[in-house]
């Protein structure tokens, strides 16, 4: 199916086609390699007859919409008060060290992202990091080593 | 150890109840049929009877916010129940729990509170980031479609997709109609102009799973659980400097001492009490001298906090309380919306004078100077949310003026780098926004 055929059944569940915005969006950044860009905008803003200026002042607003290149891989790591009482930041830490990467930007390569988020929901089981939005949980700093070991396995096979 | 009645997650032996064929077996959908057979006014009665207060964080009675909607001949337009399922607040991880192990349970409920409103449609504003959370109750939701056990209503699942201010209400009907998550003024209130400016009932996830359980055990029995005015169960969020953190379902009226000790196991590593958070991040601050409050709506009000979420945050004598200060503050300031000048400009005011802080570059006037921005937001804003960072600030300073001080006059952080906060970063998106030092 097209985007915009998706996008019209989408907007079908709502009274109102503009509550269709944040799915519409969802769905043309899963297909735009994790990123809105500008010809993203406008696809949704073709298919529910809004501009590409609108999309963008909504796709601005929300932390997990990218308005830049993420990493074909995207890690974030929780650092809000529980995570970070266990340790999160030594977890961010890791992170940098094994991915070659800080917090806050992409590996040239483009194989990684990572970030630093604010609370993910998970604090009873600390730390959390996300991975393309899959959580992990109960992450130690000394656990770091083996994620990347996989990641890297992952993406070569 | 204290009595664990079950109520929410009755039935479950601690783990997930996730076919039809499961949940029918142990009750469910017994509640449905019962309140199908009520009169809408009947079954919001059962409510009030049970004395249910929300279980997001304001504790609004659930049955007389449904009793505020009204009826459809009073006002002609299509209504509306919108379950708040944004669960963001530091702290705070029960609402997921639900829906991982008993979204039956929580879809019952929807079906329940919709015709209790006289609503045809559901939407379930669920918080972006919980992937598993969805893909479940999107898996329940068909299955139900295909048992017919939707008599008519639909139910939508909306997903967010990032912004703690959407699980303000009004910012979340802004959201779901497909704008920026921006607070609206009250009133009107959304039982009368909500969603799409018709009349809407919003409810969190726990009391909209409770709701199924009030109808299976009725009002007046579910009632009986609890303390006065804090009837029923909590799913407690257990987190922070804890033997055994977790999601912990028990009767209001628990002390904070029974949930930290008993259940939760204590301070790890030999490490003393120092505070508690006690119901998500948006709660004053307790010490270890309140660890024999009880936790229901009257007690911590009593105690100069709040129930909040229920989300219990324990920390121990490694944390400096000017870098959770900082910490926190950082939180609010990512999340305000913007709207409100005295949170916009104010939440980041309150940061930078706490690094200020805890870099040792503060003198005597900056404590005060603190203090007054926090007065400065207080009340003045379309939403709780910058109220948030100012109260909770403000609470930090008068339960450990001592710490704060103490920054003050050694010109440095006396933890000297052994905090159990230190350096933790803000937020990636923080650091683009031109911070000078994203780092506590």
């Amino acid at each position: 199916m097209s985007a915009y055929a998706e996008i019209q059944k989408l907007r079908r569940r709502y009274p109102d086609s503009t509550s269709a915005v944040l799915p519409a969006l969802r769905l043309a950044q899963e297909g735009h390699d994790g990123w809105l860009p500008p010809e993203a905008l406008r696809e949704v803003a073709e298919a529910l007859e809004l501009t590409p200026a609108y999309c963008l002042s909504i796709a601005s607003f929300y932390d997990q919409f990218h308005l830049e290149p993420v990493g074909r891989t995207h890690v974030e790591v929780c650092t809000n008060v529980s995570c970070a009482l266990a340790g999160a930041q030594q977890v961010v830490e890791a992170f940098e060290r094994e991915l070659g990467v800080t917090a806050g930007s992409t590996s040239p390569d483009g194989a990684y992202s990572l970030a630093t988020v604010e609370c993910l929901g998970g604090c009873g089981w600390a730390t959390v990091v996300a991975v393309d939005n899959r959580h992990r949980l109960r992450v130690q700093a000394a656990d770091v080593p083996g994620i990347v070991e996989e990641l890297q396995g992952a993406g070569e096979a | 150890m204290p009595e664990r009645p079950e109520v929410v997650f009755a039935g479950t032996d601690g783990g997930a109840v996730l076919s039809i064929a499961d949940y029918e077996a142990a009750g469910g959908f017994r509640a449905l049929a019962k309140a199908r057979e009520l009169a809408p006014d009947d079954v919001i009665a059962e409510l009030e009877a049970s004395g249910l207060r929300g279980r997001g964080g304001a504790g609004f009675p659930t049955g007389r916010k449904w009793a505020f909607v009204p009826k459809p001949d009073q006002l002609p337009k299509p209504h509306y129940l919108v379950v708040n399922a944004d669960e963001s607040e530091p702290g705070t991880f029960k609402d997921r729990e639900i829906m991982l192990r008993v979204p039956f349970r929580f879809l019952e409920g929807c079906l329940i509170s919709a015709h209790a409103i006289q609503a045809k449609t559901v939407f379930v504003y669920i918080r972006g980031e919980y992937e598993q959370e969805f893909e479940i109750l999107r898996d329940s939701l068909e299955a139900m479609r295909k048992a017919k056990l939707l008599g008519g209503v639909t139910i939508v699942l909306h997903r967010g997709a990032g912004a703690y201010i959407c699980g303000e209400e009004t910012a979340l009907l802004e959201s779901l109609e497909g704008s920026r998550g921006l607070p609206r003024p009250k009133p009107p209130f959304p039982a009368i102009e909500g969603l799409y400016a018709a009349p809407t009932a919003v409810n969190n996830v726990e009391s909209i799973t409770t709701a199924t359980m009030v109808l299976e055990l009725g009002g007046a029995e579910y009632a009986k659980l609890g303390v006065e005015n804090s009837s029923g169960t909590r799913v407690f969020s257990l987190s922070g400097d804890v033997v055994s953190p977790g999601n912990y379902e028990l009767p209001h009226g628990i002390s904070l001492r029974e949930l930290i000790y008993d259940i939760g196991g204590g301070v790890p590593n030999g490490r003393e009490l120092k505070a508690v958070i006690p119901g998500g991040s948006s709660t004053p601050i307790l010490t270890a001298e309140d660890i024999d409050t009880t936790l229901d709506f009257d007690a911590l009000v009593a105690a100069g906090s709040s129930i909040g979420s229920a989300g219990v945050i324990v920390i121990d004598d490694r944390c400096c309380m000017v870098q959770l200060g900082a910490r926190v503050s950082q939180f609010y300031e990512h999340e305000s919306c913007g709207k409100c000048t005295p949170c916009r400009v104010g939440t980041r005011w309150l940061t930078q004078i706490l690094q200020k802080i805890e870099g040792g570059r503060a003198s005597q006037v900056d404590l005060d100077l603190l203090l007054s921005v926090c007065d400065r937001i207080l009340g003045k804003c379309l939403c709780p949310l910058g109220d948030s960072d100012a109260i909770v600030v403000a609470s930090y300073v008068a339960r450990f003026r001592d710490e704060y001080q103490a920054h003050i006059d050694l010109g440095r952080c006396p933890f000297e780098g052994e905090s159990s906060l230190e350096r933790i970063l803000a937020p990636s998106a923080m650091h683009e926004h031109g911070h000078e030092a994203a780092h506590v």
